[in-house]
Parts: structure tokens; sequence; C-alpha cells
């Protein structure tokens, strides 16, 4: 199970690496689909295996075919591909890079220095036990991601309806009659 | 779980947190943007998990299903902007939305 762990977290990082780095955008999302893939095995090695089911049916499963959808319709042709290479020159991303890189060393600073607690055995957290909180104390929050999610259609269907341009209105009435 | 296994969990939610951020920072594409947030947000998730495990308590899981419904939504709306502003503006770069009078 240790041995699982640190191959499917070797596997996140380097799939990671290489969605940020693509120029194509389906290229990055396919290797997006086998990072979050490399999580769920994560998470199904922490003894969580619901997360990881909702882990590839969601991020994997929805949201990733959702921005490939997208991109589809917008018609990527090979100079976007090419303008992206210019974008991502070395000047563009060093001193960001350099930055990050400070504060994930600060990150493992204080994750390693820290007063170790005491070894416990693997424990899986199932999903009954996860089910008795959504519905018990965490009800309220059920019921906000509820309203959430409707927001979000509504949103969705609003911010995503095209108008259609009409320069003049002589026009509008002619488009109109065919 | 050991501790170093707790550790080294955290350890890769902060890297993968850390190249989600690093990808916003560096990319001028807003499809790259979206994306990086997703990372962003997937390990922020981690993170509430191996805290879920490590005490033995189903909250860390619950907030993972919240994030994910968070997630969720955020795409559906952030995508349908996206393509707004691509029939306005006839690009994907970031810098070009910088006025609000589209």
């Amino acid at each position: 199970m240790e041995l699982t762990f640190y191959i499917a977290a070797a596997v996140a990082i380097l799939s990671t690496i290489m969605v940020i780095t693509r120029y194509n955008m389906i290229h990055a999302l396919l290797y997006l689909v086998v990072s979050f893939m490399s999580v769920s095995v994560v998470f199904f090695t922490l003894g969580a295996p619901f997360m990881a089911a909702l882990e590839i049916i969601i991020y994997a499963g929805a949201i990733v075919v959702l921005i490939i959808f997208v991109i589809m319709m917008l018609n990527m042709t090979k100079e976007d591909i090419q303008r992206e290479k210019e974008w991502l020159k070395p000047s563009v991303w060093v001193g960001p890079a350099m930055l990050s890189a400070i504060l994930l060393a600060e990150l493992v600073h204080i994750l390693t220095t820290s007063n170790p607690a005491q070894t416990e055995a693997l424990v899986a957290v199932d999903a009954k036990l996860v089910g008795l909180a959504l519905f018990g104390p965490y009800l309220l929050g059920v019921q906000l991601c509820g309203i959430l999610l409707m927001a979000g259609i509504v949103g969705a269907y609003h911010l995503g309806r095209q108008k259609k341009k009409v320069i003049h209105r002589f026009l509008q009435e002619r488009s109109a009659a065919a | 779980m050991s501790t170093a296994s707790m550790e080294a969990a955290l350890l890769l939610a902060g890297i993968l947190f850390m190249l989600g951020l690093l990808s916003v920072l560096i990319r001028r594409n807003i499809i790259f943007m979206l994306i990086s947030v997703e990372i962003m947000l997937n390990a922020a998730g981690l993170a509430f998990i191996v805290a879920g495990t490590r005490w033995v308590q189903p909250d860390g899981q619950v907030m993972f299903i919240f994030i994910l419904t968070m997630a969720a939504a955020e795409v559906s709306v952030g995508l349908a902007l996206i393509m707004q502003i691509y029939h306005q503006l006839k690009t994907l770069d970031s810098d070009a939305a910088n006025v609000m009078k589209g």
C-alpha cells in the first residue's frame, strides 16, 4: 500500500507537470485525466474508496469532458498552438517558478520540522459514515450545494446564450423574414 | 497510516497546489488558467482527505464532496464566460479581456 501510494504520487506530479507545459490544449487535458486518476489511486490508498470513485466520475468524467467539448467548439488551429509556444517563453515562467519554489520549500520545511505525532494504523473511513455525516450535521451544507448547482445551471445558461448580432434594423427585419 | 505517509500525502497536495498556482501565473490562455484552478481545487481536496484519514473522521470526505460540487458549478460558469469572451474578442488571450466594456 505504501509503495502504491508513492508510485501514484510520482505519476500525479509528473502528469501535472506535463499538463502545465503543453502547448496543445487537448494533450494537456489528456494528461489532466491521468493526473486525476493517479490522485484517485492516492485516495484509495488513504482509505477513501468512495471519494476515489467520485474523483474519477466527476473530475475525469464530467469536468474534463465539458472542457474538451468547449475546446472543440472553439476551433483551435496550428497558429493558436504556435502562439501558445510564443507566450510560454523562459523569461515569462522563470520568475513565478522561483517564487513558487520558495513557497514550496517553506511548506516542506514546516511539514518536516513539525513535531511528529504517534504512529497509527490505517483506518478506512467508509462511505456509510460519510453519508451519516452528510445528512446529519452537514444537512444545511448539502442544501446549499444544491442551491449552488442550481445557480451554476442558470448562470451557465444565461452566460452561454449567444445573442444574434444585428447591424441595422432593416437587416433585422430581413433576417426575421428569412 | 504511518505519520511519514501522512506527511508525504500532505507534501503531494502542496506540490500539486504549487504546480497549479505556477500555471495560473505563467499562462496567458484563459482555458489553461481554468484548468489550473481545477488542479488547485483538487489538491485542496486531497489535503482534506488526508486530514480526515489522519483523525479517522468523515468530515474531510464531506468537505471533499462540497469542493467537488463547487468545482463542477465553477467550471460550468467559467466555460460559459470563456465562450462569451471568445465570441466577443475572437481570442483566448486573458490580457485582451482587461476592459470591462466588451
